[in-house]
């Protein structure tokens, strides 16, 4: 009999797993099959650059289909819910799957139903979120008419997929409005539930200089309870009131409603996984890769990415009967643009925060770690290519998945007061 | 680390105050920490410390507020009226716990 090797979600992490595992696991013995939603595969990056005329519609989606290899299955199907127990996936249409392994890679999305008045009379009208398709174009018509008044960009609370798509599209607006001579009539503010501009000290100290260089005003410590529609306001739990005109917000994040439906779930539809195998905390033959599961890391395709290269080989191992010997530390990196053409880009783990440096070689780079240059931008952009034509299909990118400390300098900042 | 003295004994934290060790915590030392950063622990206070006490030593993380609200069953709003502007913080520094991840 097959063994059957079943995955929940093609897109980052899904696509990645199966790709490399097809290789790996001979046809005779095992069967693999994926289920989508859908059949369109977004690159998500590319979304922060669809509000400014960057990119266009057809450049960031392909078929999932056409990223997956020969000899997986694809399905097509809302999954209701996971039987953990019995080792089966049930379909919203009442197809059952059985599964010998299950890989939940569900990602997260975003919920502006979590929030009341969110998605009120002014969704879409003068509050947008950018990680969303629809999201992302109906704001670059926004902002085409936006001439004057106080644009907020806003997070209502952390875990968000990418943590520093909120501080780019802000450099991006700034400089946009810049262009267009419009700076001096538009007032801009950062409203986050974090106490600065980041989560890591040495990245929130830069990056919050950077904001404040561009006379970016950071409302801090802000966990909005509702937005009142009337006034166009966010109001916080602790009352304080940040008016808007145009309002661009990350809307809470979590996990897919199955995973919560099966009970396999945190309080925001994560699974609970240890942190260095991915290896569900309930069930021995179930995991979480991506950003569906608990672990303490960015939400991003790099955590994916490093994290599926461990998984892979672990998982090879368990199928032989072997301990699982690789042990993910939470290493990812990601590119930040600032506008004018430039960007950053940070480096960092579950234990070592993003500091200065150089990457991925010590001293020689070529790319300036916590640094504004040209470089990381046109790196940032690059990396589409390296997406859908290296990262997806599995082939190897010279990047080691662990962490170096290599070429950087040690943290100096300062504990601040509470 | 630092040691520093605390309802009258020597307890171990780190550059911000926070405990290190979670164990040498006591409800005597929740009340000393409550008291320097300012509060007096009335029992909507104990209510929320002794969930995040008991959540950590299930789950070895420390609570968000939304954990605190949806399992624990306190609202955020309250958990801001008790604990003023920062209550994530403010909380595990008085349970003796690390912050919440603020993850990156």
């Amino acid at each position: 009999m097959k063994r059957q090797l079943l995955v929940l979600g093609a897109g980052t992490a899904g696509t990645m797993i199966v790709n490399k595992l097809r290789r790996k696991l001979p046809a005779g013995e095992w069967d693999i099959t994926v289920v989508d939603r859908d059949d369109v595969h977004p690159y998500q990056p590319g979304y922060l650059f669809l509000p400014f005329g960057t990119y266009t519609p057809d450049q960031i989606t392909r078929p999932r289909r056409d990223q997956l290899p020969k000899g997986v299955d694809f399905v097509i199907g809302d999954v209701d819910r996971v039987d953990a127990a019995a080792n089966i996936v049930t379909l919203a249409d009442g197809r059952s799957l059985a599964y010998d392994y299950l890989v939940i890679a569900s990602g997260t999305s975003p919920r502006p139903d979590q929030t009341p008045g969110m998605l009120g009379a002014e969704w879409r009208r003068s509050i947008f979120d950018f990680y969303t398709f629809e999201g992302a174009k109906t704001l670059a018509t926004a902002l085409e008419g936006f001439d004057h008044g106080r644009l907020v960009v806003h997070i209502t609370d952390m875990p968000i997929k990418c943590p520093v798509a909120p501080l780019e599209f802000t450099f991006l607006a700034e400089a946009w409005l810049r262009g267009k001579g419009l700076r001096d009539r538009v007032e801009i503010v950062y409203v986050t539930p974090l106490p600065g501009a980041f989560t890591k000290p040495v990245a929130s100290e830069h990056l919050g200089a950077m904001l404040e260089e561009r006379k970016i005003h950071v409302e801090s410590d802000f966990l909005v309870e509702h937005i009142d529609v009337e006034t166009k306001t966010l109001v916080s739990y602790d009352e304080r009131e940040v008016p808007f005109d145009l309002l661009v917000t990350v809307p809470l994040n979590m996990g897919a409603d199955f995973v919560e439906r099966s009970g396999l779930g945190d309080e925001l539809n994560y699974v609970p996984v240890d942190k260095h195998t991915l290896q569900s905390k309930a069930f021995a033959n179930v995991f979480a890769v991506g950003d569906s599961s608990d672990i303490p890391t960015s939400k991003a395709g790099s955590v994916a990415h490093f994290s599926v290269e461990v998984f892979v080989d672990n998982f090879l191992q368990l199928i032989d009967g072997k301990p699982m010997t690789g042990s993910f530390d939470g290493h990812a990196n990601c590119f930040i643009e600032s506008g004018d053409g430039k960007g950053l880009l940070i480096d960092f783990n579950y234990d070592i925060e993003p500091l200065t440096g150089t990457y991925p070689l010590p001293v020689a780079g070529p790319l300036a770690l916590l640094k504004e240059t040209r470089r990381n931008h046109l790196g940032k952009l690059a990396f589409r290519w390296i997406y859908w034509n290296v990262l997806l299909p599995g082939r190897p990118l010279p990047l080691p998945a662990h962490m170096s400390m290599l070429g950087k300098t040690a943290a100096t900042t300062h504990p601040k007061e509470m | 680390m630092p040691v520093t003295t605390l309802a009258g004994r020597p307890i171990q934290v780190n550059d911000e105050g926070f405990l290190t060790d979670p164990t040498e915590w006591d409800e005597d030392l929740g009340t000393a920490l409550a008291s320097a950063i300012g509060i007096t622990l009335s029992d909507e206070h104990w209510k929320a410390i002794h969930f995040l006490r008991d959540d950590f030593a299930e789950k070895g993380e420390t609570a968000t507020l939304r954990r605190i609200s949806t399992k624990g069953g306190i609202p955020v709003k309250q958990l801001f009226a008790l604990f003023p502007q920062k209550p994530a913080k403010k909380m595990a520094y008085v349970a003796g716990l690390p912050k919440p991840h603020g993850c990156v």
